[in-house]
């Protein structure tokens, strides 16, 4: 009786009590565009913290499969489960890093404000922000401007303005210099160490060996391969992330 | 009638002398032609905003129509609003008729698919490029109306600066409406084609070099927008 009489006194339009978002259960996820089938039944599962490395050669479907797990496009079939909800229903609580950076054209500042602002987070956390990506002499300067990779360091920034659960990182290092990269492994280990989940595409196996807590190897549409990262960088269980992982074409 | 010499030398002697009815014919030019740029950016950018990033059924319908309008004839514009407006017409009541209000009634409709149109292209080109971002930071459809209409600013811009340019230039809608009455609806397109029909070539030169400057004005505007924008990488 207690229970009724506090349900219908709940507004219909109240917010849903916030709760986990993780673990996610990815189930036979097929996507396809007319008659190519990019992924063709992918399932595998992502505990509540770490980082997962997503990896697989060119056009095996990764950054796809990050924008299907946020949200951004439906799949063909299969389900993407998170702790009960749909990707759509998480996406202001996840951030995407995109493969190319798309920047408003607007000074460096500006572009970190406007997510802030667009997100309703107060205090002025601008400054910290870029400092910590290293962009803060570069504030003032038009982000269209910024080099490749200090475009992806203000599109890591940015991200991190909204304070997400889930970081999904697609290439972010992909054109930087050496420094830069570690510098940019620092902010994610960072991040990871406040408790946000990292999913993280990379090409660079030094940079997997590094981060990676597991790794989902994906191969001509499917999950060859999901291991802890201390069995798949010794001893890849799957013929395709052997030859990977020794240079050899996959594709 | 005078030679194109003497004309030509009337023609600049009246604009540097500040010669009243000249500037009258001026400021009533840009007072309409301005005011009907306003309007027609009031209605058109936010319909072109709507096109741009909506989709509902009959989008394309409307894609259609409003490119069509873009070529619309301004003798045709002024007739209909002739039509409207006149005596026995269904507005005839207002007494608009012969009015710098109907002149700029007849501007605003002949410009605003114009500027709808263009925006709608500008807005919809940007959006392509930054709609996955925004829906990644689950950005309401204010917020992103409001994020592309100022990201293309200075192709907005551009777009109202062609408006005024059609608008000012033309003479079709503006004869038929507004009747070139003088010291009240002349404009400088009409008072050019009236004085020149009656041989007067030195007002009707005047009034051409400063339409020619008004024109060269309105590009070199264009242009140094366009490179601001493109200066700091925001075009
Ligand atoms: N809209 C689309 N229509 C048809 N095919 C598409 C579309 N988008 C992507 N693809 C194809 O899907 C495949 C996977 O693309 P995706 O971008 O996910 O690859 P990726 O694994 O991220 O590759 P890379 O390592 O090069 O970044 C590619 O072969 C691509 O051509
Ligand atoms: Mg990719």
């Amino acid at each position: 009786m207690r229970d009724t009489l506090a349900m219908t006194s709940v507004p219909i339009t109240a917010p849903r009590p916030a709760g986990p978002i993780l673990p996610l259960a990815v189930r036979d996820l097929v996507l396809r565009f007319g008659g190519t089938t990019v992924l063709d039944g992918v399932s595998f599962d992502l505990g509540p913290a770490g980082c997962t490395m997503i990896m697989g050669p060119n056009g095996a479907g990764k950054s796809l499969l990050l924008k299907l797990l946020h949200g951004l496009i439906h799949p063909t079939g299969g389900g993407i489960d998170w702790a009960g909800r749909a990707p759509a229903e998480v996406t202001a609580r996840q951030a995407l890093v995109f493969q190319k950076p798309v920047l408003l054209r607007r000074s460096v500042a500006a572009n970190i404000d406007f997510v802030l602002k667009a997100r309703g987070k107060t205090g002025d956390r601008r400054d910290a922000l870029l400092d910590h990506v290293g962009l803060a002499h570069k504030a003032g300067q038009p982000a269209r401007l910024l080099s490749g990779g200090e475009a992806q360091r203000l599109a890591l920034a940015r991200a991190l303005a909204t304070d997400p659960e889930v970081l999904f990182l697609d290439e972010p290092t992909a054109s930087l210099d050496p420094a830069s990269v570690l510098a940019i492994e620092a902010i994610v280990s960072a991040a990871l160490a406040r408790g946000t989940r990292i999913v993280f595409v990379t090409h660079d196996i030094g940079q997997a060996r590094r981060m990676a807590d597991d790794v989902v190897f994906l191969h001509r549409g499917r999950v060859a391969e999901h291991s802890p990262a201390d069995l798949f960088f010794p001893e890849p269980q799957s013929a395709a992330a052997r030859d990977y992982l020794n240079g050899r074409i996959v594709v | 009638m005078q030679s194109l010499g003497d004309a030509f030398g009337l023609a600049v002697a009246l604009v540097f002398s500040g010669d009243a009815d000249l500037l009258e014919i001026v400021v009533l030019s840009l007072r309409v032609s301005l005011t009907a740029t306003a309007i027609a950016c009031l209605i058109g950018l936010p319909l072109g905003a709507l096109v741009a990033i909506g989709r509902f059924p009959g989008r394309n319908a409307v894609l259609i129509v409003m490119n069509a309008l873009m070529g619309l004839p301004p003798v045709v514009v002024g007739l209909l609003v002739y039509l409207h407006l006149s005596r026995s017409g269904p507005l005839g009541f207002l007494g608009l008729l012969y009015t710098p209000m109907a002149m700029i009634i007849a501007q605003t409709i002949l410009i605003a698919p114009i500027v709808a149109a263009l925006s709608r292209q500008v807005l919809e080109d940007l959006h392509a490029e930054y709609s996955e971002q925004f829906r990644s930071l689950c950005l309401t459809r204010v917020q992103t109306v409001q994020a592309l209409i100022w990201d293309a600013r200075y192709s907005l811009l551009t777009v109202g600066l062609a408006g005024f340019g059609r608008a000012v230039a033309e003479v079709g809608a503006v004869i038929i409406v507004g009747g070139n009455i003088d010291h009240l609806t002349r404009v400088m397109t009409t008072a050019i084609a009236l004085e020149t029909s009656k041989g007067d070539l030195a007002l009707a030169l005047a009034l051409g070099l400063v339409l020619l400057v008004i024109a060269l004005g309105v590009n070199a505007a264009v242009q140094s927008v366009r490179m601001t924008a493109a200066r700091q990488a925001y075009a």
